[in-house]
């Protein structure tokens, strides 16, 4: 399902049987029929076409901004997990500062000092949604620092970059790879919630935010407007979050070594 | 217990009201929010944006803005609204925040009400028909966006069957009402936001009720009592359910943030005059003392959520006392 989602996303060009932003002006409002297979919205676009287009822009936030909130997570994280002490002090209280900001309210905030862009709203979605990887990243290092492997390759003078990055992290990733699958439908959801908004990316890139927002002055009229961008949404999210549990389950209750190569093996394909 | 970690949150909050603040400071601006003022002849006008902007400290850099923005916070002077009114920023917010409070705090009653029997209903006849169907109803509440759902309830309620009102809190005619047509109007208005809300919300806090309740049935007080011939409701109201409840509690507090979060879109939606739309309106002005009075608002109230969490979680487990630090930490 995941993978129909992207394969639609890249091939939107092509799938696309309209262009997505072009107007026609004799065909305003026109109600799903098998022309216009989603109907037409206020200047005339055909919303399928808008909507392809949409799920382009939803992905690449999804992704995008998930990426940069990982890579910050596992940074800080394993900052804090591996050296411990005043580092891990400060990276928690950095983090539990973060949390006590309702993550919408901080959004809107941040973006109210900035101008809206594609880019500034990825980057402001992963920069406020570390938290979650970076306390997941410490407490697995936590627990590996005291292994044999990790004292042992210490022991034969390995330095501290090397043993984070080529001991500790490739243990601790299955968690943060479950974390990643659910973290890029909350970004969709939330990039969404933007654009209904008005506040996230701006016309005339569509996106389902902005094509919902733009039906929502016509609800008495357009259903067509509201329903099926909400309707994708529901879908892509459905689809990460089935996926993410499927990994969570797998990984924690199938194997009896939930860090073994099998298990790796199996969940990667 | 409670003095402890209310020392922690002060210093916490004194703090909270720092950095992230300041990141969202470090930008330039895309335009002033002295816009409004801007007309015709925009000679004249320009003049008195760059004097407004001076007046106000505009025209410093970031790091003087915000350093005086945080002097006068350590005075609790919040400054005023940029806005026309010119009202002082607690004003503005304190207008607002009682109906947000009110709302979060329906939907909080009407979400852990419903949540707690359908999550030990589902957990106690594990996949049976019920179970199933929750859990279908859980994943789609998750992957619902929350103004999707408004919306569609606008316009199945709103619009064709036109039972419901979709936007305020009142209607036009309030004021020549009687008072039990008053009340009744003022709750038709809140059906639809509340329902909404609490449709995220119960998917989310029944999962973890199910959760934690599978786990507690299988514990061996659980057998014990049922060993010595308890009734199966009181095996599972009273042993069990006690239990299973603590978790969930820890939950409730931390989903609090996300609540009044989610207030934003909702009232921004039905045109409910709280502070998520105060918030929004600002943003879109540019109204920079209420988007940070709004913040750090937000942000004291979301501690004192915690707080609240944390001591509550005493109450329903008499295990966790003032020992320090060893008991069940928060996070």
């Amino acid at each position: 399902m995941v993978g129909v989602l992207v394969v639609v996303a890249i091939l939107a060009p092509v799938l696309a049987p309209w262009d997505p932003n072009k107007p026609d002006m004799k065909r305003i409002l026109e109600s799903p029929s098998g022309k216009h297979w989603f109907g037409t919205d206020q200047i005339g676009r055909d919303v399928f076409s808008r909507l392809l287009f949409g799920s382009r822009i939803s992905l690449a936030v999804g992704f995008v901004s998930v990426g940069i909130a990982t890579l910050i997570g596992i940074l800080l994280g394993a900052a804090a997990g591996y050296h411990g002490g005043m580092a891990d002090a400060a990276i928690m209280r950095l983090v539990d500062l973060m949390l006590v900001f309702p993550r919408f309210f901080l959004l809107l905030a941040v973006l109210a000092f900035l101008k809206p862009s594609i880019w500034t709203i990825m980057a402001v979605i992963g920069m406020t949604g570390w938290m979650g990887v970076t306390r997941l990243v410490r407490a697995e290092f936590l627990a590996l620092r005291e292994r044999e492997f990790v004292i042992w390759s210490e022991s034969i003078g390995a330095g501290a970059l090397r043993v984070i990055f080529k001991h500790i992290l490739p243990n601790a990733l299955a968690p943060v790879l479950v974390a990643m699958t659910l973290g890029i439908p909350a970004a969709i959801l939330t990039e969404s919630g933007l654009s209904f908004l008005g506040l996230g990316v701006q016309p005339p890139y569509a996106t389902w935010g902005n094509i919902l927002n733009d039906g929502k002055d016509l609800i008495t009229y357009a259903w067509w407007l509201t329903l099926y961008p909400g309707l994708a949404i529901l879908i892509t999210v459905l689809s990460y979050n089935l996926l993410g549990e499927g990994f969570a389950t797998r990984w924690t209750h199938d194997c009896a070594n939930p860090r073994s190569d099998a298990c790796f093996g199996s969940a990667a394909d | 217990m409670a003095l402890s970690r209310c020392a922690g949150w002060c210093w916490r909050s004194r703090s909270s009201s720092g950095s992230p603040s300041f990141l969202s400071w470090s930008s330039s601006w895309p335009r002033g929010p002295f816009d409004y003022i801007r007309g015709e002849e925009s000679g004249q006008d320009s003049k008195l944006i760059e004097r407004l902007n001076k007046e106000y400290g505009l025209d410093q850099p970031i790091y003087v803005q915000y350093w005086r923005w945080l002097v006068r916070i350590g005075r609790l002077d919040f400054g005023r609204s940029f806005q026309p009114d010119a009202k002082p920023v607690l004003t503005k917010i304190g207008e607002r925040l009682p109906i947000t409070l009110f709302l979060n705090f329906i939907q909080m009653i009407i979400i852990v009400a419903l949540a707690i029997p359908i999550g030990v209903a589902s957990a106690t006849r594990q996949y049976s028909l019920f179970d199933k169907v929750t859990t279908v109803f859980v994943f789609i509440g998750f992957a619902t966006p929350d103004f999707w759902l408004a919306l569609l309830l606008m316009i199945l309620f709103g619009v064709q069957l036109d039972w419901l009102p979709i936007s305020g809190l009142r209607s036009l005619n309030y004021e020549y009402m009687t008072f039990w047509r008053q009340q009744i109007d003022f709750l038709s208005h809140l059906i639809l936001p509340v329902t909404v809300v609490a449709f995220g919300g119960l998917a989310g806090l029944s999962r973890y009720m199910r959760q934690s309740m599978l786990e507690v049935v299988r514990q061996d007080y659980v057998q014990t009592a049922r060993a010595k011939g308890l009734p199966e409701p009181v095996v599972i109201g009273k042993h069990a359910l006690r239990n299973a409840l603590l978790p969930v509690v820890t939950i409730l507090g931390l989903s609090l943030p996300g609540l009044i979060g989610g207030s934003v879109i909702i009232e921004s939606i039905f045109a409910i005059p709280g502070m998520g739309q105060l918030m929004v309106q600002s943003v879109f002005s540019r109204d920079y003392p209420v988007i940070m009075g709004n913040l750090v608002i937000v942000a004291t109230l979301t501690l004192l959520a915690n707080l609240f969490a944390d001591l509550a979680y005493g109450m329903v487990d008499p295990r966790i006392r003032f020992a320090g630090r060893r008991g069940r930490r928060r996070r």
